[in-house]
């Protein structure tokens, strides 16, 4: 039961982070009908760009991380718009969507070739100690990176939905044509979502990255995982990719420790085909009607 | 005369909001019946929920008799329905002709005769004779994508016709045409509605054209039915005028 | 006279498909083992990209599993080869069904929903195949992978040489090509033309959505597996690191840059995917960057692809007034 406790707070500290990455993909699908597949290496690069900042520049770490968070908004929430996104909507989403694949390898090969190929140590903000309660270990990073995610969540949902700025960005995600009548900055409040999506993939990057270390290669199974907690909890909801990832981490960590190291992967997949099979609007998401 | 079609108290529900609200007519074997009213009444939710795009909220649609409600867009064209849509709907990387055999090609043979038969599935024939008949004859192999409006509103209609249909419903089809081209619009409905003996339904904001063309007109206003009748008695309706006039 | 580009192309197809095909066959006599070799990678990648372009070029369908599908066939192929015993041309043949099935299976509850949900399933398959090659020693070799696959004997003809496989491929290549080129040309064509370009109205067509859309996906898949059936025996040696989901990311790259909806475009695509980091080697792990790069680039200046840009290009040299992007309406007859 200590065990399954143990196992059940990280699969949930993992969730939420995951959750911070479904999050950010579904709020630029939202508004821009964008599918990210290069979501999980927007995960894995923040950590990549401050532990350069600190190689290359001998920048002290906390320096780095403001520096290496500030560069990776700029250049994969501004400059994704800006570079990626508007030159090509106007062809259509599938080319976009081919991009991003594109960007993914770029965004891969180039930490790899220009980093590291070697897994790195990254260092936490977080206490790391683990304290025992009633027999059950406990490690107190997973309980920091479970409040710093819900707390950036629930900052988040606080945003959407009780400040101007963040109600005229879901006017202008439900209803681009009619907020644009009503005198909502529709291109600004776009923009804004793939700040919020950068800005939550350097946070999930900086909480991830001192557990499974900083490699280029992590974005594949971020990524992976993020698709499946959008999907899992409903593509058009905050709350949703918060369940969604908070179900994945949960049934990732027990099922690495019960059932299977090496088919660890497989169970959220079968999780996914099972939703798709029997929920496909996702487990909190809102049907959508055919239309013409 | 037999009724081709028949809508029963069809009602469609978005949310809260009521677009179409107990809907009911007949639609008869070979008239050309006009669907006219405001916009945003329900006549385009009410043409959706006919063909299957939508799935009504309550209610039920007859063709021949038969409950056809709920049935998809394919099983629907399948049955002898076709219609057009309020926006353009041609393919634009099609020449006409391949346009209007697309349009056939699901009526003719099976799966396996479409895959390893002829490559126009034995349809250039017809597909030729609808192109002579909406004199669209120089414009055969040209892409759709560069015709006028007005020739890609003619070829869009033309499709429709193409797997001979029992019952078309056009939605807006002198929409955004110019005059000369609605002339010869009108006169070649028409002369379809006469020959191949095909039915009618067209929505409408012209009034000139529904009152010249159709047979029988139909006012929606609120999705609800205000008055069915001949355009005469339609424009003599007190309910009408006061719907078109009072405010 | 208006003249159907359409036609004109689909006709440039077939002949370009022969020609290139003799060529294909004289060229390596002089080449090396290792130049021979690399051509008929080109081909047999050029198959699966072939798939690829007819899922997503041609019905507009995104499938992230071509490369996984091709380590079906490819796996497949090997193992009925080696512990199967069988000859190459029926197990050629499994692995062609074999993915189709699986095509079909997939295709069915993501097609569904939603189109895009298809990008989703095939995503997670992709990763689940990728395992199961892993972990599965027993079957599949796991990471040591499966060796000495042969080279087939087709009625009589040993083809273990280097010059008398490659002209196998091209053969086998031609071959697909032209199957793919009668399927486009089909009414079956028209169909996966109109569900991409508008399903609402194809289905007010009668046509049938569903059929046509897993249709598409499941023959696109089936190329994937025709494609692993003749890569396992160049090879001769499998392991699953070329099946993985990046390499079917890089594969819907070739679409691209070859020129999605181009039936040459898979050639043009798997040339610049495979024979050009050949001759960059020198650049390292940077060609990859550089790939991805030209394929935005190309997506943001011209989303036909290489074909599109030449096919652009060509017109602006002709200065024909009846280019492509012309309106026809002045010309009367």
């Amino acid at each position: 039961m200590a065990e399954f406790i143990a196992y059940l707070i990280a699969g949930l500290a993992t969730g939420a982070i995951y959750a911070l990455a479904a999050i950010g993909f579904t709020l630029v699908w939202q508004t821009s009908q964008t599918i990210n597949f290069a979501q999980g290496e927007f995960v894995m690069l923040p950590a990549i760009l401050i532990l350069a900042m600190v190689g290359f520049l001998g920048a002290p770490f906390w320096l780095a991380t403001v520096l290496g968070i500030a560069l990776f908004v700029l250049l994969f929430g501004w400059g994704f718009k800006i570079v990626i996104v508007d030159p090509m909507i106007r062809h259509g989403v599938l080319p976009l969507a081919i991009a991003t694949m594109a960007l993914a390898i770029i965004m891969k090969e180039g930490a790899k070739d220009g980093f590291s190929a070697e897994a790195q140590n990254f260092p936490s903000f977080l206490p790391v100690q683990t304290i025992s309660l009633g027999g059950v270990s406990i490690s107190l990073q997973h309980i920091a990176i479970i409040l710093v995610a819900c707390a950036a969540i629930g900052g988040l949902q606080w945003f959407v939905t009780r400040t101007k700025t963040g109600r005229q960005m879901q006017a202008a995600a439900q209803n681009p044509n009619v907020a644009l009548v009503l005198g909502i900055p529709v291109a600004r409040m776009v923009m804004l979502t793939f700040l919020i999506n950068a800005g939550l993939a350097a946070l999930a990057s900086v909480l991830i990255s001192p557990i499974y270390l900083a490699k280029f290669s992590n974005g594949e199974v971020i990524g992976l995982f993020a698709f499946i907690a959008a999907i899992v909890g409903g593509f058009n909801q905050v709350r949703g990719a918060l369940a969604g990832g908070l179900i994945v981490g949960v049934i990732d960590s027990l099922a690495a420790a019960y059932i299977s190291t090496s088919y660890r992967l497989a169970v959220p997949l079968v999780l996914l085909v099972i939703i798709i099979l029997v929920k496909p609007e996702g487990l909190f998401g809102r049907k959508e009607e055919r239309r013409v | 005369m037999k009724n081709v079609l028949e809508v029963e108290h069809i009602a469609k529900h978005f949310g809260g909001i009521v677009a179409v609200e107990d809907v009911s007519f007949a639609v008869r074997e070979g008239e050309i019946l006009g669907i006219i009213g405001p916009n945003g009444c329900g006549k385009s939710t009410l043409f959706n929920c006919v063909l299957g795009q939508l799935t009504p909220s309550a209610g039920r649609v007859k063709l021949d008799g038969q409950d056809v409600t709920g049935l998809t867009p394919e099983e629907m064209n399948k049955r002898g329905v076709s219609r057009t849509f309020q926006l353009l709907q041609v393919f634009p990387e099609l020449s006409v002709r391949e346009n209007l055999i697309l349009a056939g090609q699901e009526h003719k043979g099976t799966m396996i005769s479409r895959l390893f038969g002829a490559r126009d599935a034995g349809l250039t024939a017809e597909a030729d004779r609808m192109i002579g008949f909406f004199r669209l004859g120089h414009l055969a192999e040209a892409k759709a994508g560069g015709l006028s409006y007005g020739q890609q509103k003619l070829l869009d209609a033309a499709m429709a016709f193409m797997a001979g249909p029992r019952l078309v419903l056009l939605d807006e089809p002198a929409g955004g045409v110019n005059l000369t081209m609605l002339g010869d619009l009108k006169e070649r409905l028409r002369a379809m509605n006469a020959e191949a003996g095909a039915t009618f339904v067209v929505i409408e904001h012209n009034m000139d054209f529904v009152m010249s063309l159709c047979t029988r007109v139909l006012v929606m206003a609120e999705g609800k039915v205000l008055a069915i009748g001949s355009p005469d008695e339609v424009r003599a309706n007190p309910a009408v005028i006061e719907a078109y006039l009072g405010h | 006279m208006i003249h159907s580009s359409l036609l004109s192309r689909l006709d440039g197809v077939f002949l370009t498909l022969i020609l290139g095909a003799l060529v294909l066959w004289f060229v390596p006599a002089g080449m090396g083992r290792y130049g021979t070799y690399v051509l008929s990678l080109w081909l047999v990648t050029a198959v699966a990209v072939m798939g690829l372009n007819l899922t997503l070029g041609v019905a507009g369908l995104k499938s992230l599993a071509q490369a996984a599908f091709m380590g079906i066939g490819a796996y497949a192929t090997a193992l009925l080869t080696t512990k199967g015993g069988m000859g190459w041309l029926p197990a050629f043949a499994i692995s062609g069904l074999l993915t189709f099935a699986i095509g079909l299976l997939l295709g069915f509850p993501a097609l569904r929903v939603k189109a895009h949900y298809l990008a989703f399933v095939t995503l997670a398959f992709s990763t689940l195949v990728w395992l199961v090659l892993r972990n599965e020693q027993w079957l599949t070799g796991g990471v040591f992978g499966l060796s000495n696959i042969p080279r087939p004997t087709l009625f009589g003809l040993k083809l273990d040489g280097h010059l008398a496989f490659h002209r196998f491929v091209v053969v086998a290549t031609v071959l697909l090509a032209l199957a793919l080129w009668w399927l486009i040309r089909s009414p079956w064509g028209r169909a996966f033309l109109a569900l991409r370009e508008n399903p609402v109205r194809a289905a007010s067509l009668g046509i049938n959505i569903r059929a046509y859309t897993l249709l598409a996906f499941a023959i696109g898949s089936a190329y994937a597996g025709f494609a692993g059936a003749l890569y396992a025996p160049l090879v001769e040696f499998i392991d699953p690191s070329p099946f993985a989901l990046s390499a079917s990311f890089f594969l819907l790259l070739m679409v691209v840059a070859g020129g999605s909806g181009y039936q040459l475009g898979p050639f043009v695509g798997a040339l610049l995917g495979v024979v050009l980091p050949e001759w960059l080697r020198f650049t390292g792990g940077l060609y990859l960057i550089l790939f991805a790069a030209i394929v935005v680039a190309l997506l943001i200046a011209c989303p036909q692809g290489m074909l599109g840009l030449f096919e652009r290009f060509w017109n602006a040299i002709r200065r024909r007034p009846m280019g492509r992007n012309l309106p026809l309406r002045e010309e009367q007859p």
